[in-house]
């Protein structure tokens, strides 16, 4: 039976823009050719790590949620140690209200992402507003934190 | 103050008695419907930690015992992503 898996691997940040892009295919195909089903695939681009992993203090962050039998797990984390390229990696089996979760995150960035694209296109008026509506709900959050 | 000066008129306090109103701590977990506590999102894991990258306590947090230890594995998973550090100085 095929279970809901998400995982986030770390490179590191050497890889040109192609390198990067020959990784995340081989594990995407790793995914296929076992009889998984990518669900959905992230790119965090280069990001600073919290403290030093290998000397390294970036490295590049890709998550991919897949379906796959749980056997394959073990397969998929093989691959990740043998290879190089990858400082560091989690995967975790999503239950049932993570599943959830993630398909909210999923759509809420597929909006932001079509967001700005759709505006100047459609409506260039009511954009600014929307824009400023948002960073004052992010300052409130930061004050009550 | 005022008010509390009527009702304690047999007593005469030399300061004005500090009279302790604490707000009752709730767990934001289920007063916000959360149900899922995400590794990938370091900004709202800080609530929970302290300037040094520790789990804050229950009892200073709120949280129920069940998101409790949802954090505790959210914020363990994010660390081990470099997401948030083990040890640090001056976190936020």
């Amino acid at each position: 039976m095929l279970k809901q898996y998400e995982t986030v691997f770390i490179a590191t940040p050497v890889l040109s823009e192609q390198q990067m892009k020959e990784a995340v295919a081989k594990y995407t195909k790793l995914i296929a050719d076992n009889g998984g089903e990518v669900v959905y695939e992230e790119d965090w681009g280069l990001r600073q790590l919290a403290y030093p992993i290998q000397h390294k203090t970036s490295g590049f962050y890709y998550l991919i949620q897949f379906q796959a039998d749980p056997t394959f797990v073990e397969i998929l984390e093989t691959q990740y140690f043998r290879d190089e390229r990858i400082i560091r990696f989690l995967t975790v089996a999503l239950d049932k209200d993570a599943v959830e979760y993630a398909e909210r995150r999923r759509q809420n960035r597929n909006k932001a992402a079509q967001a700005p694209a759709a505006e100047p296109v459609s409506e260039p008026a009511p954009a600014p507003v929307e824009e400023a509506v948002e960073p004052a709900e992010e300052n409130n959050e930061e004050n009550n934190a | 103050m005022a008010q509390n000066d009527t009702q304690n008129a047999g007593i005469r306090y030399l300061n004005p008695p500090t009279v302790e109103v604490r707000k009752k701590k709730y767990c934001r977990f289920k007063k916000a419907g959360i149900k899922y506590v995400d590794y990938k999102d370091p900004e709202f894991l800080k609530k929970f930690l302290n300037e040094q990258g520790k789990i804050l306590p229950r009892r200073i947090t709120g949280t129920s015992l069940k998101f409790q230890r949802k954090v505790a594995k959210a914020v363990k998973r994010a660390r081990s992503l470099a997401l948030l550090p083990y040890v640090t100085d001056l976190l936020k």
